[in-house]
């Protein structure tokens, strides 16, 4: 795999805005001028059922159509994957993996089988309860990645959650989920 | 060169892509039928149509064989018309395609290329689209979103040449492609519009001022001259093919050819490949930055580019063709049997092998790729293709 695109790999069920996700990350990178691809694992889709999604992002035309398998960021969704679904599948080396949980980084390596990895945990649900009113975790932990990886701005996230939820959710949604990932971005440090 | 047009970015997937360039096309019918991973073309279509931004008929059929049979139906009344579909979808259509590019005429359909049952799969092979190559339509085959929305936008105008009248097939693979959502450069609707320019058709059937008859009957006395211009007109197609390219080239400042030879100036070993697989082939030719390593994507399955696809190779030692379509009981892949075919009048010939791979979706990795460059140069050492047939990617255990 070339060293010069950046590979995200996301956990999540159907429902949780996954594949939303995906895009959102890969359309606020290419405000930068950068070039993406973001794909879902193509399997059946069912709500509930454990989904994957991809990401990738570089400074140039990314010319590779094969499967992401050595992914540098691995985002968790759903803290009841953790444990059922290998999520340090693959992981780069010195790759990181960001965990939705209400249980510190410790816990979820231990329970994970991910000692030894670059784990981080953000009570993602939390920040989505409290700033949309449900449980769509997609926005918030994106505020997180942005702070953690600066692999975009959080002017260029903010600007796509904007853009893309502006034509589909009212205000009310949009102005929760812009809350959301600021929220997240700012608790950690 | 011209000023290129200004272009807007986009992070479209391809089925997105191509209902952009549908829309941009402003066809007079679509008729079509959803199947994965087609569906989201006309999905998105049938959006443009209900939001009146265009001016185009939908016709929502009750089968692939309905789809087509309205396309040619319009098509022949002197409408431009286009569809799409993928695998199943595609079979239905079968004696239909054959109707429409016998009556000549140059309906464009998108195809999401994904396997045939049994068993069922929804992922990405050439199996559909492979097996019509022989009914008479034009094939190109597209690598990434970009392409496919480019190659759409192209077809209207290579199968409405005066010299030509074909229908033309945009195929792209099936959720690689048409699913991926990836950053592309899309044309000012007024570029498009100018590009494709008004259709026009000599004799339609609907002039009842000229009363014309379509799809009669033809016995043995006229049957074998309607094939032959048939013929004719695919040989036609390809400096058509080449014209329209480079007229596309001069406003989008993207131009593509029937073939893309990639790193083939000192190529010694060459894989041959068409639809998105190749842009891994890239890739991995990218990290490993080594001369004697080339590829050539073919872009244009119908007509083929024989003459195009010699003079690339000849010179190469050994050449891996990868079909991802079997051909049971052939000496290889389709388009092996035609790549090899190519080279047989060359004075020094390549030795040339084929891989089946990635049917049913199976991923293809770069990985993989180099194990065909590596056995390629076993190849050219030994100088035996010894076994001519291979596959990549299946599962040993």
């Amino acid at each position: 795999m070339s060293a010069k695109i950046l590979e995200i790999r996301w956990h999540g069920r159907g429902g949780q805005g996954v594949v939303t996700a995906s895009q959102l990350l890969a359309r606020s990178a290419m405000r930068e001028g950068k070039y993406v691809q973001a794909f879902p694992e193509f399997g059946p889709e069912r709500m509930g059922a454990p989904i994957k999604a991809y990401t990738r992002i570089s400074d140039n035309q990314i010319k590779i159509h094969s499967g992401v398998k050595t992914p540098n960021i691995v985002i968790v969704l759903d803290p009841s994957l953790i444990g059922q679904v290998d999520i340090g599948e693959g992981l780069a080396e010195d790759g990181l993996i960001l965990v939705n949980s209400e249980k510190d980084a410790g816990t979820v390596s231990r329970i994970a089988g991910l000692t030894g990895k670059k784990v981080l945990a953000i009570d993602a649900s939390k920040i989505a309860l409290e700033t949309i009113g449900r449980n769509i975790v997609n926005t918030s932990i994106m505020g997180a990645l942005v702070k953690v990886t600066g692999v975009v701005s959080l002017d260029a996230l903010l600007k796509e959650i904007e853009a893309s939820f502006g034509a589909k959710l009212n205000r009310k949604v949009i102005d929760g989920n812009l809350a959301a990932a600021k929220r997240a971005y700012e608790v950690l440090n | 060169m011209t000023q290129t047009v200004t272009q807007k970015i986009m992070a479209l997937n391809g089925a997105e892509a191509i209902a952009e360039a549908m829309r941009q096309i402003n066809p007079d019918v679509v008729a079509s039928y959803p199947i994965t991973p087609q569906t989201i073309i006309v999905e998105r279509f049938s959006e443009f149509v209900a939001d009146g931004l265009v001016d185009t008929e939908f016709v929502a059929a009750e089968s692939e064989h309905s789809a087509l049979s309205a396309s040619i139906g319009a098509a022949a009344a002197g409408g431009r018309s286009m569809t799409a579909t993928s695998s199943q979808g595609f079979a239905l259509m079968w004696e239909m395609l054959y109707i429409a590019a016998g009556m000549r005429l140059p309906i464009v359909m998108a195809v999401a290329n994904r396997a045939l049952s049994g068993p069922i799969n929804i992922h990405c092979d050439h199996s559909d689209s492979m097996g019509g190559r022989d009914s008479g339509w034009i094939q190109l085959y597209s690598e990434n979103v970009q392409e496919a929305y480019d190659n759409t936008i192209q077809a209207i105008k290579i199968g409405e040449h005066q010299n030509v009248r074909l229908p033309v097939m945009v195929c792209m693979d099936g959720f690689t492609t048409s699913h991926a959502v990836e950053r592309i450069d899309v044309l000012d609707d007024n570029a498009v519009k100018k590009f494709v320019g008004e259709y026009h058709i000599d004799h339609p059937l609907l002039d009842v001022d000229q009363a014309v008859t379509y799809g009669p009957l033809a016995l043995p006395e006229y049957y074998f001259e309607i094939k032959m211009q048939q013929i004719e007109a695919m040989t036609n197609a390809k400096p058509v093919i080449e014209q329209v390219s480079k007229a596309y080239g001069s406003i989008s400042g993207r131009s593509y050819g029937l073939v893309e030879p990639y790193n083939m100036e000192k190529a010694e070993l060459a894989i041959v490949i068409l639809g998105s697989t190749a842009g891994t082939a890239k890739s991995l030719l990218d990290d490993l930055n080594d001369p004697r390593l080339g590829l050539l994507k073919i872009r244009t399955f119908r007509p083929f580019p024989t003459e195009e696809i010699a003079a690339n190779l000849r010179k190469c030692k050994a050449v891996a063709v990868l079909d991802r379509a079997a051909s049971f009981g052939s000496i290889g892949g389709p388009v092996f049997s035609e790549v090899r075919a190519a080279l047989y009048d060359e004075p020094k010939r390549p030795q040339i092998v084929n891989y089946i791979y990635g049917l049913g979706g199976r991923d293809t990795t770069t990985d993989m790729l180099k194990t065909v460059y590596d056995d390629l140069d076993t190849v050219a050492k030994t100088g035996k293709p010894d076994p001519v047939q291979r596959f990549l990617g299946l599962r040993d255990d």
